[in-house]
């Protein structure tokens, strides 16, 4: 790789930064990267669910070798809330070593806000920024709607690149992969946040891959909300191992089919219709057995969402045989408890939980504890990530999910 | 019997083959804290990886990777190395970042012709597989 005057600087020192600098270029290496570029923020992943001891040993010598962020990093959505953990029986364990981890990022300079959402609570880039983000979702939407530019950042990669403040130039950091190789045409109705993931769904398993970057077409007046899209990313990102696709006439690097495709080869053409949408989707059928839990996560919930939430639970009670679990961040928890959804929500019986996305909690050990199976969710991501977890997964309609979840609070009274 | 690497990063080492007919994820196909493979339904389900180099058509899964690679190298069950046909960004930085190397672009041919419990090596400053000894007599 073609180094700059100061990262031969940094390598020279020989330290911690060094040792930093060193691992990312044998990445770049890797994939070819001809130099660094220059990041204006990092988005971190890592929590002690998932990377356990040794983790939080590489936490602890990057806080003793005296490391800092270089540039405005933040932290992902984590495995705990802290407040709740014993009504989801997490061990007392966890909660120490996330607060564990809480201080050694903290003490690296890392915004420790625990959201998988920041691209709609927290930072925005802009067109042709490069950055570094350690979710898939978020890399995702930061590539495919905003037009910023990241790799999947994993591991300890994201924090490699707050404290270098740069990332190795290859994949999506060049225009030459941001170009559609494949083409998907909607002609399904698409209405609801459940019909977006679906669709992630149909076009990352239909052009697996991480190089693939699919350009959607939509029918002619649909416009996708930030919500919309938010689910397509994840889901995309989670059947497909893509970080990038084009919404043609609604992402800023897709005005035309032309322009999102460029002189790229193509690896084939699907239509998304209507049968395909229902094939991913399953109705709250009168009568029909009680889901043990239904989960409003992966994302976490916008506020937006939270209201939309609010208004569907209206003089709806959550069934006795069903838990109804809502994620989001702090920031919009706080919003949604100001603004009085939260008294909504949590009167209808629904859990609201902060911090945490909830697959990232440990869900085969909560189907243990709780004798949960059966799953219902308006995100297709969650869908395909709690199979591997032992669970029986259905996607719904938003509205279905909580036609599923509660009843009117008429019939629980009589019931009672 | 050789075969050719598009992409490498690492320390050349030898070792026992364990070959996998599907695409790899680190989350969920493996039990982290004893370095079994654990998926219900994985054709490899109950083998070690542990000192295994590994080699799989592909990889799948999300961030997760990054940290399961260190921590089973940590609690010394983990990999001795990684050979994929397609890789992305996680298992090469979850392997740089874990001391393992890995590397990518082997095809269908490679897969069929190596077997586990082949001893070979993996070369990635020459960009080479090779197989030193056969698990079942076949010739090289």
């Amino acid at each position: 790789m073609i180094l700059t005057q100061e990262e031969q600087e940094i390598l020279e020192q020989g330290d911690a930064r060094a040792e930093a600098l060193r691992e990312q270029i044998q990445v770049g290496e890797f994939f070819g990267a001809e130099r660094m570029v220059p990041v204006a923020n990092a988005h971190f992943t890592g929590d002690p669910e998932v990377f356990g001891a040794a983790g939080i040993a590489y936490l602890e010598r990057m806080t003793n070798a005296g490391l800092k962020v270089v540039v405005p990093t933040s932290r992902n959505a984590t495995c705990v809330d802290l407040d709740q953990m014993e009504s989801f029986q997490q061990l007392a364990s966890l909660a120490k070593e996330e607060v564990g981890v809480r201080k050694s990022l903290t003490t690296l300079g890392v915004l420790v806000v625990n959201t998988c959402i920041g691209y709609q609570t927290l930072y925005q880039p802009r067109l042709g920024e490069h950055v570094a983000w350690g979710d898939t979702g978020t890399v995702a939407y930061a590539n495919s709607v905003l037009g910023a530019r990241s790799n999947y950042e994993a591991g300890t990669a994201s924090l490699l690149a707050g404290i270098t403040g740069r990332t190795p130039g290859y994949g999506f950091h060049l225009d030459e992969n941001r170009r559609a190789n494949a083409v998907v045409t909607v002609t399904a109705e698409m209405t609801d946040l459940a019909h977006w993931g679906a669709l992630g769904a149909f076009a990352g398993s239909a052009y697996r891959g991480y190089d693939n970057v699919p350009a959607i077409v939509l029918p002619e007046g649909v416009v996708p909300s930030s919500d919309a899209l938010k689910h397509l990313a994840a889901a995309i990102a989670s059947y497909g191992s893509m970080a990038m696709f084009h919404v043609v006439g609604h992402t800023p690097e897709a005005a035309t089919l032309e322009q999102a495709c460029g002189n790229r080869k193509r690896l084939g053409e699907a239509e998304f219709g209507q049968t395909d949408l229902e094939g991913y989707l399953g109705r709250a059928e009168p009568g029909a057995a009680a889901p043990d839990v239904v989960v409003f996560t992966a994302p976490q919930l916008s506020l937006f969402e939270m209201q939309g939430l609010a208004q569907k639970l209206q003089g709806r009670k959550v069934k006795a045989e069903t838990k109804l679990i809502i994620t989001t961040n702090r920031s919009v928890f706080v919003e949604a408890e100001r603004t009085g959804l939260l008294e909504v929500l949590m009167g209808a019986g629904a859990a609201i939980l902060q911090d945490t996305c909830w697959y990232l909690m440990d869900p085969a050990q909560q189907r243990k504890d709780f004798g949960w199976n059966t799953l219902v969710t308006n995100s297709a991501k969650l869908a395909n990530i709690v199979k591997a977890h032992g669970y029986a997964p259905t996607i719904m309609t938003t509205g279905d999910c909580i036609l599923a979840a509660t009843v009117p609070v008429e019939s629980q009274a009589k019931e009672s | 019997m050789k075969y050719a690497l598009k992409r490498a990063v690492g320390k050349t080492i030898e070792g026992e083959a364990l070959v996998s007919p599907v695409p790899f994820s680190a989350r969920y196909d493996l039990d982290r804290t004893r370095g079994i493979i654990s998926r219900i339904d994985h054709p490899l389900r109950g083998e070690s990886i542990t000192g295994k180099i590994f080699i799989s058509p592909g990889v799948q899964g999300g961030v997760a990777a990054g940290w399961a690679l260190l921590a089973m190298a940590q609690r010394g069950v983990g990999f001795a190395g990684l050979v994929f046909g397609d890789t992305n960004p996680v298992m090469v930085q979850g392997a740089v970042t874990a001391g393992i190397p890995i590397a990518s672009g082997i095809d269908g041919a490679c897969l069929s012709g190596i077997k586990t419990g082949d001893r070979i090596s993996l070369d990635p400053a020459n960009m080479e597989l090779t197989v030193l000894e056969t698990v079942d007599g076949r010739e090289l």
